[in-house]
Protein backbone atom coordinates (compact mmCIF):
# COMPACT_ATOMS: atom_id res chain seq x y z
CA UNK A 1 0.00 0.00 0.00
CA UNK A 2 1.38 3.23 -1.14
CA UNK A 3 2.29 5.55 1.53
CA UNK A 4 0.76 9.07 1.36
CA UNK A 5 2.32 10.29 4.94
CA UNK A 6 5.34 8.89 7.04
CA UNK A 7 6.62 10.75 9.69
CA UNK A 8 9.94 9.94 11.57
CA UNK A 9 10.90 11.63 15.29
CA UNK A 10 9.55 14.68 14.25
CA UNK A 11 10.28 16.99 17.32
CA UNK A 12 9.11 20.86 17.72
CA UNK A 13 9.80 23.35 20.16
CA UNK A 14 7.72 26.64 21.06
CA UNK A 15 10.88 28.47 22.63
CA UNK A 16 11.73 26.13 25.25
CA UNK A 17 8.87 23.82 25.60
CA UNK A 18 9.42 20.31 23.72
CA UNK A 19 5.87 20.27 21.86
CA UNK A 20 6.74 17.12 20.05
CA UNK A 21 9.20 14.64 21.26
CA UNK A 22 9.61 12.33 18.36
CA UNK A 23 7.04 11.58 16.78
CA UNK A 24 6.47 9.09 14.17
CA UNK A 25 3.55 7.20 11.97
CA UNK A 26 2.65 6.37 9.03
CA UNK A 27 -0.46 6.91 6.73
CA UNK A 28 -1.40 4.63 3.71
CA UNK A 29 -3.47 5.50 0.87
CA UNK A 30 -7.45 5.14 1.20
CA UNK A 31 -6.90 5.04 5.54
CA UNK A 32 -8.31 7.33 8.21
CA UNK A 33 -6.10 8.07 10.50
CA UNK A 34 -6.14 9.14 14.02
CA UNK A 35 -3.94 11.29 16.50
CA UNK A 36 -5.84 10.75 20.02
CA UNK A 37 -4.36 12.60 23.01
CA UNK A 38 -5.56 15.14 26.12
CA UNK A 39 -4.93 18.70 25.13
CA UNK A 40 -1.56 19.77 25.11
CA UNK A 41 -0.24 16.08 23.97
CA UNK A 42 0.69 17.53 20.46
CA UNK A 43 -1.90 16.38 17.65
CA UNK A 44 -2.50 20.55 16.49
CA UNK A 45 1.03 20.57 16.25
CA UNK A 46 1.68 17.78 14.48
CA UNK A 47 -1.26 18.59 11.64
CA UNK A 48 0.10 21.77 11.41
CA UNK A 49 3.49 20.35 10.34
CA UNK A 50 1.36 18.14 7.53
CA UNK A 51 -0.52 20.87 6.25
CA UNK A 52 2.32 23.75 5.87
CA UNK A 53 1.86 26.27 8.93
CA UNK A 54 4.80 24.21 10.83
CA UNK A 55 8.09 23.57 9.95
CA UNK A 56 9.52 20.67 10.04
CA UNK A 57 12.62 21.18 13.08
CA UNK A 58 13.65 18.01 12.94
CA UNK A 59 13.42 14.36 12.41
CA UNK A 60 11.55 13.70 8.67
CA UNK A 61 8.37 13.94 6.74
CA UNK A 62 7.45 13.15 3.54
CA UNK A 63 4.33 13.53 2.06
CA UNK A 64 3.36 11.86 -1.40
CA UNK A 65 6.56 10.83 -1.28
CA UNK A 66 8.50 14.53 -1.39
CA UNK A 67 10.37 15.39 1.92
CA UNK A 68 8.97 18.17 3.57
CA UNK A 69 10.65 20.83 5.48
CA UNK A 70 7.14 22.93 4.64
CA UNK A 71 4.75 22.08 2.87
CA UNK A 72 4.91 23.54 -0.43
CA UNK A 73 2.02 25.06 -2.20
CA UNK A 74 2.19 21.68 -4.92
CA UNK A 75 1.32 19.85 -2.05
CA UNK A 76 -1.02 22.40 -0.60
CA UNK A 77 -3.29 22.20 -3.99
CA UNK A 78 -4.28 18.83 -3.16
CA UNK A 79 -5.03 18.49 0.81
CA UNK A 80 -7.65 19.51 2.14
CA UNK A 81 -7.77 21.23 5.86
CA UNK A 82 -9.89 21.77 8.89
CA UNK A 83 -8.03 23.81 11.00
CA UNK A 84 -8.98 23.27 15.10
CA UNK A 85 -9.67 27.41 14.92
CA UNK A 86 -12.90 27.70 12.75
CA UNK A 87 -11.21 30.78 10.13
CA UNK A 88 -13.69 31.63 7.91
CA UNK A 89 -13.95 34.61 6.06
CA UNK A 90 -16.35 37.15 8.48
CA UNK A 91 -15.58 39.84 5.36
CA UNK A 92 -17.46 37.85 3.12
CA UNK A 93 -21.01 35.76 3.20
CA UNK A 94 -21.47 32.40 3.18
CA UNK A 95 -21.61 31.15 -0.48
CA UNK A 96 -18.74 33.86 -1.63
CA UNK A 97 -16.80 32.19 1.56
CA UNK A 98 -16.35 28.94 -0.75
CA UNK A 99 -16.13 30.89 -4.14
CA UNK A 100 -13.35 32.72 -3.22
CA UNK A 101 -11.09 29.99 -1.13
CA UNK A 102 -11.81 27.52 -4.48
CA UNK A 103 -10.35 30.54 -6.63
CA UNK A 104 -7.32 30.29 -4.27
CA UNK A 105 -6.47 26.90 -5.77
CA UNK A 106 -7.15 28.03 -9.22
CA UNK A 107 -10.37 27.00 -10.29
CA UNK A 108 -12.14 29.02 -12.73
CA UNK A 109 -14.60 30.72 -11.54
CA UNK A 110 -18.16 29.41 -12.89
CA UNK A 111 -16.89 26.11 -11.52
CA UNK A 112 -15.48 27.78 -8.17
CA UNK A 113 -19.24 28.74 -8.01
CA UNK A 114 -20.53 25.30 -9.11
CA UNK A 115 -18.71 23.57 -6.67
CA UNK A 116 -19.42 25.63 -3.48
CA UNK A 117 -22.89 25.00 -4.20
CA UNK A 118 -22.56 21.42 -4.49
CA UNK A 119 -20.43 21.75 -1.29
CA UNK A 120 -23.21 23.81 0.50
CA UNK A 121 -26.08 21.19 -0.49
CA UNK A 122 -23.69 18.53 0.74
CA UNK A 123 -23.23 19.76 4.66
CA UNK A 124 -26.43 21.07 4.64
CA UNK A 125 -26.28 24.30 4.61
CA UNK A 126 -28.04 25.04 1.20
CA UNK A 127 -30.49 27.64 3.21
CA UNK A 128 -27.66 29.71 4.04
CA UNK A 129 -25.77 30.65 0.83
CA UNK A 130 -26.42 34.67 1.65
CA UNK A 131 -25.91 34.59 5.63
CA UNK A 132 -22.87 36.52 6.79
CA UNK A 133 -20.64 34.24 9.24
CA UNK A 134 -21.24 35.54 12.32
CA UNK A 135 -25.00 34.46 11.71
CA UNK A 136 -24.30 31.06 12.12
CA UNK A 137 -24.05 28.60 14.68
CA UNK A 138 -21.20 26.86 16.46
CA UNK A 139 -22.10 23.61 14.20
CA UNK A 140 -23.03 25.37 11.19
CA UNK A 141 -19.41 27.08 10.97
CA UNK A 142 -17.83 24.00 11.59
CA UNK A 143 -19.74 22.38 8.51
CA UNK A 144 -18.59 25.59 6.27
CA UNK A 145 -14.98 24.75 7.48
CA UNK A 146 -15.47 20.99 6.22
CA UNK A 147 -17.23 22.00 3.17
CA UNK A 148 -14.49 24.59 2.77
CA UNK A 149 -12.03 21.65 3.18
CA UNK A 150 -13.47 19.70 0.38
CA UNK A 151 -13.49 22.23 -2.62
CA UNK A 152 -10.33 21.14 -4.05
CA UNK A 153 -11.30 17.65 -4.12
CA UNK A 154 -8.50 16.60 -1.90
CA UNK A 155 -6.03 13.56 -1.83
CA UNK A 156 -5.52 13.90 1.62
CA UNK A 157 -8.09 15.30 4.31
CA UNK A 158 -6.51 16.77 7.69
CA UNK A 159 -9.72 17.31 10.16
CA UNK A 160 -8.24 18.99 13.50
CA UNK A 161 -11.43 18.05 15.51
CA UNK A 162 -13.89 18.21 13.44
CA UNK A 163 -16.76 17.71 15.53
CA UNK A 164 -16.07 19.31 18.35
CA UNK A 165 -18.87 22.40 19.81
CA UNK A 166 -20.99 20.14 17.29
CA UNK A 167 -24.35 18.46 19.15
CA UNK A 168 -24.41 14.90 18.33
CA UNK A 169 -26.91 15.39 15.70
CA UNK A 170 -24.05 17.24 13.62
CA UNK A 171 -21.53 14.76 14.73
CA UNK A 172 -23.35 12.02 13.64
CA UNK A 173 -24.17 14.16 10.35
CA UNK A 174 -20.04 14.86 9.74
CA UNK A 175 -19.41 11.22 10.88
CA UNK A 176 -21.57 9.95 7.62
CA UNK A 177 -20.16 12.49 5.50
CA UNK A 178 -16.63 11.64 6.45
CA UNK A 179 -17.57 7.91 5.92
CA UNK A 180 -18.93 8.38 2.33
CA UNK A 181 -15.48 9.98 1.35
CA UNK A 182 -13.07 7.58 3.15
CA UNK A 183 -15.22 4.97 0.71
CA UNK A 184 -14.39 7.20 -2.16
CA UNK A 185 -11.42 6.49 -1.44
CA UNK A 186 -10.26 10.09 0.50
CA UNK A 187 -7.46 9.48 2.64
CA UNK A 188 -8.13 11.08 6.15
CA UNK A 189 -6.16 11.93 9.40
CA UNK A 190 -7.87 13.40 12.39
CA UNK A 191 -7.79 14.28 15.73
CA UNK A 192 -10.39 13.71 18.36
CA UNK A 193 -11.42 13.81 21.94
CA UNK A 194 -13.93 11.07 21.58
CA UNK A 195 -13.32 7.59 21.46
CA UNK A 196 -16.13 7.07 20.08
CA UNK A 197 -15.43 9.09 16.60
CA UNK A 198 -12.37 7.32 16.29
CA UNK A 199 -13.40 3.96 16.66
CA UNK A 200 -16.11 4.39 14.09
CA UNK A 201 -14.23 6.35 12.07
CA UNK A 202 -10.64 5.16 12.00
CA UNK A 203 -8.76 2.15 10.55
CA UNK A 204 -5.83 2.74 12.47
CA UNK A 205 -4.36 5.89 15.36
CA UNK A 206 -2.18 6.44 17.29
CA UNK A 207 -2.41 7.42 21.14
CA UNK A 208 -0.33 10.57 21.99
CA UNK A 209 0.84 12.31 24.90
CA UNK A 210 3.22 15.07 26.15
CA UNK A 211 4.35 14.96 22.66
CA UNK A 212 4.95 11.68 21.98
CA UNK A 213 3.30 8.54 20.40
CA UNK A 214 2.55 6.05 23.35
CA UNK A 215 0.76 3.15 21.14
CA UNK A 216 -0.13 2.35 17.45
CA UNK A 217 -2.81 0.20 16.39
CA UNK A 218 -5.91 -0.35 14.96
CA UNK A 219 -9.07 0.22 17.62
CA UNK A 220 -9.39 -3.47 18.75
CA UNK A 221 -5.80 -4.37 18.13
CA UNK A 222 -5.86 -1.01 21.38
CA UNK A 223 -8.12 -2.86 23.01
CA UNK A 224 -7.03 -6.60 23.16
CA UNK A 225 -3.21 -5.54 23.56
CA UNK A 226 -3.63 -2.84 26.65
CA UNK A 227 -6.59 -4.04 28.78
CA UNK A 228 -8.70 -6.95 29.25
CA UNK A 229 -11.99 -7.06 27.49
CA UNK A 230 -14.29 -6.56 30.34
CA UNK A 231 -14.80 -3.38 32.74
CA UNK A 232 -16.88 -2.99 35.87
CA UNK A 233 -16.82 0.61 36.46
CA UNK A 234 -17.81 1.14 40.55
CA UNK A 235 -19.74 4.58 40.78
CA UNK A 236 -18.58 4.94 44.48
CA UNK A 237 -16.43 7.48 46.25
CA UNK A 238 -13.06 6.02 46.58
CA UNK A 239 -13.59 6.14 50.65
CA UNK A 240 -16.80 4.02 50.10
CA UNK A 241 -14.66 1.54 48.37
CA UNK A 242 -13.66 -1.45 50.42
CA UNK A 243 -9.76 -1.41 50.86
CA UNK A 244 -9.18 -4.66 49.70
CA UNK A 245 -10.95 -5.21 46.41
CA UNK A 246 -7.67 -4.50 44.65
CA UNK A 247 -5.82 -7.39 46.00
CA UNK A 248 -9.16 -9.21 45.35
CA UNK A 249 -9.39 -8.67 41.83
CA UNK A 250 -5.62 -9.58 41.53
CA UNK A 251 -6.13 -12.70 43.19
CA UNK A 252 -9.53 -13.28 41.21
CA UNK A 253 -6.97 -12.31 37.73
CA UNK A 254 -8.22 -9.32 36.65
CA UNK A 255 -6.71 -5.70 37.36
CA UNK A 256 -8.06 -2.75 39.27
CA UNK A 257 -7.70 0.89 38.35
CA UNK A 258 -8.55 3.76 40.29
CA UNK A 259 -10.10 7.27 38.12
CA UNK A 260 -11.51 10.24 39.14
CA UNK A 261 -15.10 8.76 39.55
CA UNK A 262 -14.86 6.14 41.44
CA UNK A 263 -12.22 2.49 40.56
CA UNK A 264 -12.76 0.18 37.51
CA UNK A 265 -12.09 -3.35 37.37
CA UNK A 266 -10.98 -5.07 34.34
CA UNK A 267 -11.10 -8.89 33.74
CA UNK A 268 -11.41 -11.72 31.06
CA UNK A 269 -14.37 -13.29 32.75
CA UNK A 270 -16.94 -10.32 33.02
CA UNK A 271 -20.25 -12.23 34.12
CA UNK A 272 -17.87 -14.28 36.73
CA UNK A 273 -16.38 -10.96 38.61
CA UNK A 274 -20.02 -9.85 38.24
CA UNK A 275 -21.31 -12.34 40.53
CA UNK A 276 -18.14 -11.95 42.54
CA UNK A 277 -18.70 -8.60 43.87
CA UNK A 278 -21.49 -8.59 45.76
CA UNK A 279 -19.81 -10.83 48.09
CA UNK A 280 -16.87 -8.30 48.23
CA UNK A 281 -19.21 -5.58 49.65
CA UNK A 282 -20.07 -3.75 46.53
CA UNK A 283 -23.54 -3.33 45.35
CA UNK A 284 -24.36 -4.25 41.99
CA UNK A 285 -26.65 -0.82 41.83
CA UNK A 286 -23.63 0.98 42.08
CA UNK A 287 -21.61 -1.20 39.79
CA UNK A 288 -21.92 -1.08 35.67
CA UNK A 289 -20.43 -4.12 33.46
CA UNK A 290 -19.59 -3.28 29.99
CA UNK A 291 -17.19 -4.71 26.88
CA UNK A 292 -13.39 -2.45 27.20
CA UNK A 293 -12.87 0.23 24.82
CA UNK A 294 -10.53 2.83 23.18
CA UNK A 295 -11.61 5.00 26.54
CA UNK A 296 -9.88 2.65 28.64
CA UNK A 297 -6.90 2.39 26.91
CA UNK A 298 -6.75 5.82 26.76
CA UNK A 299 -6.98 6.03 30.87
CA UNK A 300 -4.65 3.40 30.93
CA UNK A 301 -1.98 4.62 29.16
CA UNK A 302 -2.32 8.26 29.94
CA UNK A 303 -3.66 8.14 33.58
CA UNK A 304 -6.93 10.00 33.04
CA UNK A 305 -9.66 9.99 30.77
CA UNK A 306 -11.01 12.29 27.86
CA UNK A 307 -12.93 15.04 28.46
CA UNK A 308 -16.03 15.13 28.59
CA UNK B 1 3.86 34.74 -8.02
CA UNK B 2 0.09 33.74 -9.12
CA UNK B 3 -0.28 33.09 -5.73
CA UNK B 4 -0.03 36.84 -4.67
CA UNK B 5 -2.61 37.95 -7.54
CA UNK B 6 -5.22 35.46 -6.61
CA UNK B 7 -4.51 36.33 -2.74
CA UNK B 8 -5.39 39.91 -4.41
CA UNK B 9 -8.37 38.24 -5.41
CA UNK B 10 -9.73 37.71 -2.41
CA UNK B 11 -9.21 40.92 -1.38
CA UNK B 12 -10.73 42.39 -4.25
CA UNK B 13 -14.18 40.14 -3.13
CA UNK B 14 -14.27 42.28 0.01
CA UNK B 15 -13.31 45.38 -1.51
CA UNK B 16 -15.87 44.91 -4.08
CA UNK B 17 -19.13 44.63 -1.31
CA UNK B 18 -17.40 47.68 1.25
CA UNK B 19 -15.86 50.32 -1.85
CA UNK B 20 -18.67 52.97 -0.46
CA UNK B 21 -17.92 52.63 3.23
CA UNK B 22 -14.08 52.67 2.08
CA UNK B 23 -14.62 55.88 -0.15
CA UNK B 24 -16.68 57.78 2.75
CA UNK B 25 -13.50 56.83 5.03
CA UNK B 26 -10.89 57.36 3.11
CA UNK B 27 -11.69 60.62 1.29
CA UNK B 28 -13.57 62.42 4.05
CA UNK B 29 -10.59 62.89 5.85
CA UNK B 30 -8.59 64.77 3.24
CA UNK B 31 -11.43 66.54 2.11
CA UNK B 32 -11.86 67.79 5.87
CA UNK B 33 -8.50 69.26 6.13
CA UNK B 34 -8.86 70.54 2.53
CA UNK B 35 -11.67 73.07 3.63
CA UNK B 36 -11.10 74.08 7.12
CA UNK B 37 -7.33 74.98 6.51
CA UNK B 38 -7.61 76.06 2.87
CA UNK B 39 -10.66 78.11 3.21
CA UNK B 40 -9.90 79.13 6.59
CA UNK B 41 -5.78 79.34 6.32
CA UNK B 42 -6.21 80.60 2.71
CA UNK B 43 -8.12 83.74 3.78
CA UNK B 44 -4.84 84.82 6.08
CA UNK B 45 -1.99 83.50 3.51
CA UNK B 46 -3.12 84.38 0.25
CA UNK B 47 -0.17 83.28 -2.37
CA UNK B 48 2.64 81.06 -1.80
CA UNK B 49 5.26 80.16 -4.17
CA UNK B 50 3.26 82.11 -7.20
CA UNK B 51 0.20 80.32 -6.19
CA UNK B 52 -3.09 80.33 -4.72
CA UNK B 53 -2.82 78.67 -1.12
CA UNK B 54 -5.79 76.01 -1.92
CA UNK B 55 -3.84 74.98 -4.92
CA UNK B 56 -0.50 74.76 -3.37
CA UNK B 57 -1.75 72.53 -0.70
CA UNK B 58 -4.37 70.59 -2.70
CA UNK B 59 -1.59 68.09 -4.59
CA UNK B 60 -0.52 67.41 -0.79
CA UNK B 61 -3.86 66.44 -0.15
CA UNK B 62 -3.67 63.49 -3.09
CA UNK B 63 -0.40 62.26 -1.57
CA UNK B 64 -2.20 62.41 2.62
CA UNK B 65 -5.07 60.17 0.99
CA UNK B 66 -2.61 57.74 -0.65
CA UNK B 67 -0.88 57.56 2.17
CA UNK B 68 -3.23 57.49 4.80
CA UNK B 69 -5.24 54.23 2.45
CA UNK B 70 -1.72 52.23 2.66
CA UNK B 71 -1.72 52.72 5.98
CA UNK B 72 -4.90 51.80 7.30
CA UNK B 73 -5.27 48.69 5.01
CA UNK B 74 -1.58 47.30 6.27
CA UNK B 75 -1.96 48.11 9.78
CA UNK B 76 -5.51 48.23 11.05
CA UNK B 77 -6.26 45.75 8.28
CA UNK B 78 -3.39 43.02 8.09
CA UNK B 79 -3.62 43.21 11.86
CA UNK B 80 -7.04 42.37 11.64
CA UNK B 81 -7.03 39.71 9.19
CA UNK B 82 -3.77 38.04 10.98
CA UNK B 83 -4.85 38.28 14.62
CA UNK B 84 -8.41 38.58 14.45
CA UNK B 85 -10.14 36.87 11.49
CA UNK B 86 -7.03 34.57 11.05
CA UNK B 87 -8.03 35.08 7.23
CA UNK B 88 -4.19 35.22 6.80
CA UNK B 89 -3.58 31.97 7.89
CA UNK B 90 -7.04 30.40 6.22
CA UNK B 91 -5.39 31.72 3.06
CA UNK B 92 -1.88 30.53 3.80
CA UNK B 93 -3.36 26.74 3.90
CA UNK B 94 -3.81 27.41 0.20
CA UNK B 95 -1.38 26.65 -2.05
CA UNK B 96 0.50 29.84 -1.72
CA UNK B 97 3.90 30.63 0.20
CA UNK B 98 4.14 33.13 2.59
CA UNK B 99 5.39 35.29 0.29
CA UNK B 100 2.52 35.21 -1.85
CA UNK B 101 0.07 36.09 1.09
CA UNK B 102 2.40 39.60 2.12
CA UNK B 103 2.75 40.71 -1.47
CA UNK B 104 -1.14 40.20 -1.69
CA UNK B 105 -1.25 42.43 1.39
CA UNK B 106 1.03 44.99 0.15
CA UNK B 107 -0.87 44.55 -3.68
CA UNK B 108 -3.68 45.49 -1.90
CA UNK B 109 -2.28 48.49 0.14
CA UNK B 110 -0.69 49.70 -3.19
CA UNK B 111 -3.85 49.40 -4.96
CA UNK B 112 -5.87 51.11 -2.01
CA UNK B 113 -3.34 53.84 -1.71
CA UNK B 114 -3.30 54.81 -5.64
CA UNK B 115 -7.11 54.19 -6.05
CA UNK B 116 -8.04 56.68 -3.33
CA UNK B 117 -5.07 59.27 -4.16
CA UNK B 118 -6.78 59.47 -7.02
CA UNK B 119 -10.30 59.77 -5.59
CA UNK B 120 -8.79 63.15 -4.43
CA UNK B 121 -7.48 64.21 -7.27
CA UNK B 122 -10.29 63.83 -9.00
CA UNK B 123 -12.37 66.44 -6.55
CA UNK B 124 -9.60 68.81 -6.31
CA UNK B 125 -9.37 68.92 -10.65
CA UNK B 126 -13.24 69.44 -10.08
CA UNK B 127 -13.12 72.17 -7.72
CA UNK B 128 -10.55 73.80 -10.63
CA UNK B 129 -7.07 73.39 -8.09
CA UNK B 130 -5.26 71.48 -11.18
CA UNK B 131 -4.02 73.46 -13.02
CA UNK B 132 -1.32 71.44 -15.43
CA UNK B 133 -2.38 68.79 -17.59
CA UNK B 134 0.98 66.44 -16.23
CA UNK B 135 -1.17 65.63 -13.21
CA UNK B 136 -2.58 62.64 -15.54
CA UNK B 137 1.06 61.16 -14.40
CA UNK B 138 0.13 61.38 -10.60
CA UNK B 139 -1.90 58.08 -10.59
CA UNK B 140 1.20 56.54 -12.16
CA UNK B 141 3.67 58.18 -9.81
CA UNK B 142 1.53 56.86 -6.64
CA UNK B 143 2.17 53.47 -7.26
CA UNK B 144 5.66 54.54 -5.09
CA UNK B 145 4.67 55.77 -2.13
CA UNK B 146 1.82 53.35 -2.07
CA UNK B 147 4.50 50.48 -2.10
CA UNK B 148 6.39 52.26 0.58
CA UNK B 149 3.97 52.76 2.72
CA UNK B 150 2.47 49.88 2.60
CA UNK B 151 5.72 48.18 3.59
CA UNK B 152 6.40 49.74 6.76
CA UNK B 153 3.50 49.14 7.59
CA UNK B 154 3.05 45.39 7.10
CA UNK B 155 6.65 45.72 8.72
CA UNK B 156 5.12 47.47 11.80
CA UNK B 157 2.12 45.24 11.72
CA UNK B 158 4.64 42.18 11.98
CA UNK B 159 6.26 43.29 14.75
CA UNK B 160 3.31 44.18 17.31
CA UNK B 161 1.41 41.92 19.43
CA UNK B 162 -1.37 43.94 20.44
CA UNK B 163 -3.59 46.37 18.46
CA UNK B 164 -3.09 49.63 20.90
CA UNK B 165 0.38 49.08 19.63
CA UNK B 166 -0.70 50.57 16.27
CA UNK B 167 -1.51 53.91 17.92
CA UNK B 168 2.23 54.86 18.47
CA UNK B 169 3.27 54.08 14.44
CA UNK B 170 0.40 56.63 13.80
CA UNK B 171 1.74 58.90 16.36
CA UNK B 172 5.14 58.68 16.25
CA UNK B 173 5.23 57.86 12.36
CA UNK B 174 2.58 58.91 10.14
CA UNK B 175 2.05 62.06 11.91
CA UNK B 176 5.46 63.76 11.93
CA UNK B 177 5.15 62.91 8.26
CA UNK B 178 2.39 64.63 8.02
CA UNK B 179 3.41 67.85 9.95
CA UNK B 180 6.31 68.03 8.58
CA UNK B 181 5.69 67.18 4.79
CA UNK B 182 5.82 69.76 3.37
CA UNK B 183 1.82 69.85 3.37
CA UNK B 184 0.40 73.33 4.72
CA UNK B 185 3.99 75.63 4.10
CA UNK B 186 6.49 75.48 2.28
CA UNK B 187 9.51 72.91 3.82
CA UNK B 188 12.10 75.65 3.15
CA UNK B 189 10.36 77.27 6.17
CA UNK B 190 11.42 74.79 8.32
CA UNK B 191 15.08 74.21 10.45
CA UNK B 192 17.99 73.09 8.58
CA UNK B 193 18.05 69.52 10.57
CA UNK B 194 14.26 68.79 9.85
CA UNK B 195 14.97 69.63 6.39
CA UNK B 196 17.56 66.67 5.91
CA UNK B 197 15.23 64.59 7.84
CA UNK B 198 12.92 64.86 5.63
CA UNK B 199 14.76 62.91 2.96
CA UNK B 200 13.64 59.72 5.00
CA UNK B 201 10.25 61.43 4.77
CA UNK B 202 8.11 58.92 2.60
CA UNK B 203 5.60 62.16 2.20
CA UNK B 204 7.45 64.89 1.69
CA UNK B 205 8.70 62.89 -1.84
CA UNK B 206 5.38 62.14 -2.67
CA UNK B 207 4.07 65.58 -1.46
CA UNK B 208 6.63 67.37 -3.93
CA UNK B 209 5.93 65.41 -6.68
CA UNK B 210 2.33 65.63 -6.84
CA UNK B 211 2.54 69.21 -6.41
CA UNK B 212 5.11 69.97 -9.28
CA UNK B 213 3.09 67.25 -11.38
CA UNK B 214 -0.38 69.29 -10.23
CA UNK B 215 0.78 72.70 -11.06
CA UNK B 216 3.14 71.81 -13.97
CA UNK B 217 6.48 72.76 -12.29
CA UNK B 218 8.74 69.90 -14.23
CA UNK B 219 12.12 69.66 -13.32
CA UNK B 220 15.13 66.92 -13.01
CA UNK B 221 14.89 67.11 -9.19
CA UNK B 222 11.21 65.32 -9.15
CA UNK B 223 13.88 61.98 -10.41
CA UNK B 224 15.75 62.63 -7.47
CA UNK B 225 12.27 62.11 -5.27
CA UNK B 226 11.55 59.19 -7.62
CA UNK B 227 14.61 58.08 -7.05
CA UNK B 228 14.73 58.01 -3.44
CA UNK B 229 11.53 56.44 -3.12
CA UNK B 230 12.55 53.26 -5.01
CA UNK B 231 15.63 53.20 -3.48
CA UNK B 232 13.47 52.86 0.08
CA UNK B 233 11.25 50.08 -2.03
CA UNK B 234 14.17 48.01 -2.59
CA UNK B 235 15.83 48.41 0.67
CA UNK B 236 12.74 47.66 2.62
CA UNK B 237 10.97 45.15 0.17
CA UNK B 238 12.20 42.22 1.63
CA UNK B 239 11.53 43.21 5.31
CA UNK B 240 7.77 42.59 5.33
CA UNK B 241 8.21 38.67 4.30
CA UNK B 242 11.44 38.38 7.21
CA UNK B 243 9.30 39.99 9.94
CA UNK B 244 5.63 38.47 9.03
CA UNK B 245 7.47 34.31 8.57
CA UNK B 246 7.40 34.08 12.17
CA UNK B 247 4.00 35.52 12.41
CA UNK B 248 2.28 33.37 10.19
CA UNK B 249 4.33 30.23 10.77
CA UNK B 250 5.31 27.95 13.86
N1 LIG C 1 2.03 28.88 19.13
C1 LIG C 1 2.37 28.30 20.29
N2 LIG C 1 3.23 28.91 21.14
C2 LIG C 1 3.60 28.33 22.29
N3 LIG C 1 3.16 27.14 22.71
C3 LIG C 1 2.31 26.47 21.93
C4 LIG C 1 1.87 27.01 20.68
N4 LIG C 1 1.02 26.13 20.11
C5 LIG C 1 0.94 25.08 20.95
N5 LIG C 1 1.70 25.28 22.05
C6 LIG C 1 1.89 24.33 23.16
O1 LIG C 1 2.35 23.12 22.62
C7 LIG C 1 1.70 22.02 23.23
C8 LIG C 1 1.02 21.19 22.16
O2 LIG C 1 -0.03 21.95 21.61
P1 LIG C 1 -1.01 21.38 20.49
O3 LIG C 1 -0.20 20.81 19.39
O4 LIG C 1 -1.95 22.47 20.16
O5 LIG C 1 -1.73 20.21 21.26
P2 LIG C 1 -3.15 19.54 21.04
O6 LIG C 1 -3.64 19.90 19.69
O7 LIG C 1 -2.89 18.07 21.20
O8 LIG C 1 -4.05 20.04 22.12
C9 LIG C 1 0.74 22.60 24.25
O9 LIG C 1 1.35 22.53 25.51
C10 LIG C 1 0.56 24.02 23.82
O10 LIG C 1 0.33 24.84 24.93
MG1 LIG D 1 -5.33 20.85 19.18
Amino acid sequence: MKQIVVAESLTKHYGDFPALKGVSFNISEGECFGLLGHNGAGKSTTLKMLYGLARVESGQLRLFDHPISLTPPAIKQILGVVPQEDNLDPDLPVLENLITYARLFGIGRAQAREKSLAMLRFMGLDAKEESLIDALSGGQKRRLVIARALLNSPRLLILDEPTTGLDPQGRHLVWQKLRGLKSEGVTMVLTTHYMEEAAQLCDRLVIMHEGLVLTEGTPSELVASHVLPFVIEIRLPLDAIPDDIGDRVNAFGGEALPVMEGLFLYTREGNRLWQQIGDWGLPQHSCFLRPASLEDVFLRLTGRGTEP
Amino acid sequence: MIGAFRVLSRHWQVFARTWLHNLMFNVAEPLLYLSALGFGLGMLIGDIEGVSYLQFIAPGMVALSAMYSATFECTYGTFLRLHYQKTLQAILVGPVTVGEVIAGELLYGMFKSVLFGVVILIVVSILGLVPAVTAVFIPLFLVLPGAVFSILAVCYTAMIKNIDQLNYYITLAIMPFFLFGGLYFPVGNLPDWVQQLNWLNPLYHSIEVCRALALGQISDRLWVHVAVLSAMIIVLARLPLRLMKNRLLV
